[in-house]
């Protein structure tokens, strides 16, 4: 688990610019740094050891010197693939995951993509065919962003490498924002940066003198709707996946330093955890974060199962005023606007592992897209119950049952309820049905875009320029299913694993490891009928299931907790930090120009005097300040300065 | 000049869910939720605003689109609760 960035052309000064490309990402490789420099080529490398720790140093070469690597991630199948390899007549010099991957591609060109188990982004530097080729894993767990200046093409995990490359410049992209403050996350290859591009997940960029080509080499999909489902017996589908998911954790415990766990005291980290208790030798050490609000806080849930585990448990506590102090140094990370606040308890969790002296852990993440676990999923099937009979008053009642936790949701009378989420003239044939109410809740925040902003985007719609990108056979899948591709292919790696993720792990050199990730759990996840996935308004029922004699009752029987933290109110009222306040003064806006300064100062008020603001009050002043820490902390002056020195 | 009941209404809404974006043509009879203007928490917002300011109790039958759900319908609403009050 590392970073790299690198570059594909002829430049000058290529030792200092890699030099400095690097320094910006070492964060992500605390352990070592290395370069790799010809006249049409570079990549630098900043690496965190966890697999063949003295013998894994990179850029990594192989034998003939005509193939160099540049690698961040790990491949989790890499002890199988050796053997494989050895069996062929491979000789091999380290006992590295990374040095798979060059013989690998060296007997089956990118073709060897299909064959990795992995978290991955790469880059090989193929001096036989003078070609550079980039790839990054399935799901996007890794990151990988690439842009062009006179004629050469530079890349990097963190965009922070690629604006030390003289002329690049940091610019914030309308649409992209336009994107964030619709869907939580702009469509990748764009990013909040104008003109830098990141490689979608599950893909692969070659570059060679003459072009530059991306191609996908593996695609998320489901079985046709009407399609008589293969598997049809739920006891064996249970036992199936327990074995499916017991090989990725075993999968994911190899390093050669302790693997650690995450515990949020839900299903999903459970059974991660209790999984990976059953094959560590020591103590599983388990991490979670506490919150001082009750709707919040799950510690009670995080205490017994790592009771039940023998666990050595630790907690960081998210006080009031927690994630205003750290929320600065997640947007630096996180390189992006963002309209929630649910990253910076996990940037102080994995600064409690990095304080634990760990580098890995084992997450739940990805369980929800895979299994169906998010209210999204149940609240679209509630929509499409009410829709067909949009006279009912009983139906809409539904709702209060999906959000016990949302205290103004449950005072809604039975014709509001209906009218927010669109039960009555719902489209049942719009493509993103399941999402609508979100988008249209979220961007109702765009009210706060400034005139000048408006006039750019000239009437962009986000929302639309997501369906256009839908695969052909999407509407022949089930409700469901669509529902899940929207959530799996988009959110997930442009926000969670992104935002929530890599970035925030990284920021203390620690790797996070998805089990419910692994691609074959993926692929057997889509086989299976929705019903075994959302049966009723029961969220992972499978899952419940496989975990049978996992867990404790209470743990696997729980409805699920949305992982959430406290948003405007974390940043205004007693203590209120000075930074917010300078940031969000009628001056600072007017001068960012994105936002309409006066609406905003109003809103800066509305959140002191009415704590409990709701959804798109909380997202606009999140996006807000976090799109002006954003500005300060890539587009300033003093910045640009400081970039050019 | 004499400050009308939907004067009052406008004004809050310009106000607090609008946050002062007087350019915005609010109509008075557009829909405050198809047009993005309130959600379910502004729905409690708005029930506070009509009690602490005209005096009116609501009871939960009263809290429905039917009587919320655009300027002209709170305006009338609160006529309305105003006249039985005054009866």
């Amino acid at each position: 688990m590392c970073g790299f960035g690198g570059y594909f052309g002829s430049i000058r000064d290529a030792e200092a610019l890699l030099a400095r490309m690097i320094a910006a990402i070492a964060h992500r490789g605390p352990d070592e740094q290395g370069k790799f420099v010809t006249p049409d080529a570079g990549l630098g490398h900043a690496r965190l050891s966890v697999i063949g720790i003295g013998d894994g140093q990179q850029p990594m070469s192989d034998v003939s010197g005509n193939l160099t690597i540049a690698f961040n991630g790990e491949i989790f199948n890499y002890l199988e693939l050796r053997e494989g390899l050895i069996a062929k007549g491979r000789r091999f010099r380290t006992s590295s995951d990374t040095e798979v991957i060059l013989h690998l591609y060296d007997e089956m060109g990118e073709d060897c993509l299909s064959l990795l188990n992995g978290d991955f982004a790469f880059a090989i530097w193929d001096n036989r065919h003078r070609r550079m080729v980039l790839a990054r894993d399935r799901m996007g767990v890794r990151p990988l962003f690439y842009t062009s200046k006179d004629g050469v093409l530079y890349f990097a995990s963190e965009i922070k490498a690629l604006l030390k490359v003289p002329g690049v410049s940091a610019e914030i992209d309308p649409i992209a924002l336009d994107q964030i403050f619709t869907l939580w996350a702009p469509i990748a290859p764009r990013t909040a940066f104008r003109n830098i591009h990141e490689l979608e997940p599950a893909s692969v960029l070659i570059a060679t003198q003459e072009q530059v080509t991306v191609k996908r080499y593996w695609h998320l999909d489901y079985p046709h709707r009407d399609a008589p489902s293969k598997v049809t017996n739920e006891d064996d589908a249970a036992d199936e996946l327990q074995a499916l998911l017991t090989d990725a954790v075993r999968l994911r415990m190899r390093a050669d330093v302790p693997v650690g766990s995450y515990l949020s005291g839900g299903l999903d980290s459970s059974l991660v955890s209790a999984l990976a208790a059953g094959m560590t030798p020591r103590r599983l050490q388990t991490f979670s974060v506490t919150f001082d609000s009750a709707e919040h806080d799950e510690s009670a849930f995080q205490t017994e199962m790592a009771s039940a585990l023998g666990a050595r448990h630790r907690t960081v506590a998210c006080r009031a005023g927690d994630i205003a102090g750290v929320f600065p140094e997640v947007i630096r990370f996180a390189e992006r606007p963002i309209i929630r606040t649910a990253p910076a308890p996990l940037y102080q969790l994995s600064g409690l592992v990095r304080q634990a002296g760990l580098k890995v852990v084992l997450t739940g993440e990805g369980a929800d897209e895979v299994f169906a676990g998010y209210d999204v999923f149940r609240e679209a099937r509630v929509r499409r119950f009410c829709g067909r009979q949009p006279a009912s008053r009983m139906r809409p009642q539904l709702f209060r049952r999906l959000y016990p936790y949302l205290p103004g949701l449950q005072q809604q009378s039975v014709e509001y309820l209906s009218a927010f989420f669109g039960t009555g003239n719902a489209a049942l044939d719009d493509p993103l049905f399941s999402h609508r109410p979100r988008f249209k809740t979220t961007a109702a925040a765009k009210i706060f875009f400034s005139g000048d902003l408006r006039a750019t985007l000239k009437g962009y719609d986000a929302a639309e320029d997501l369906v256009s990108r839908l695969p052909q056979a999407f509407s022949l899948w089930h409700p469901l299913h669509q529902a899940q591709y929207l959530e799996t292919r988009f959110l997930l790696p442009g926000y969670i694993l992104s935002s929530q993720g890599d970035r925030m792990a990284m920021a203390h050199g620690i790797e996070g490891r998805f089990p419910f990730l692994d691609h074959r759990l993926v692929e057997f996840a889509g086989r299976l009928p929705p019903e075994m996935k959302l049966k009723g308004l029961v969220e992972k029922h499978i899952l419940r299931k496989a975990a049978k004699h996992l867990l404790p009752t209470a743990i696997r029987e729980r409805t699920k907790q949305p992982y959430r933290a406290p948003e405007a109110r974390s940043f205004v009222g007693a203590g209120e930090l000075d930074y917010v306040r300078d940031l969000l003064s009628e001056a600072s806006i007017a001068a960012g120009g994105l936002f309409n300064a006066k609406a905003v100062a109003n809103l800066h008020e509305k959140c002191r005097t009415q704590p409990a603001s709701g959804f798109r009050d909380n997202a606009a002043f999140v996006g807000i300040l976090s799109t002006q820490l954003w500005q300060k902390n890539f587009t300033s002056q003093e910045v640009s300065a400081a970039r050019a020195a | 000049m004499m400050i009308t009941i939907k004067d009052k209404v406008r004004a809050f809404i310009v106000d607090n869910f609008l946050f002062g974006d007087t350019s915005y043509e609010l109509a008075d009879t557009a829909s405050l939720i198809e047009n993005d203007i309130i959600d379910s928490t502004a729905v409690v917002e708005l029930v506070a605003f009509i009690e602490d300011n005209f005096g009116i109790a609501m009871v939960d039958s009263d809290i429905v689109p039917a009587n919320l759900d655009s300027v002209d319908r709170i305006s009338s609403f609160i006529k309305a609760k105003a006249e039985t009050l005054a009866a």
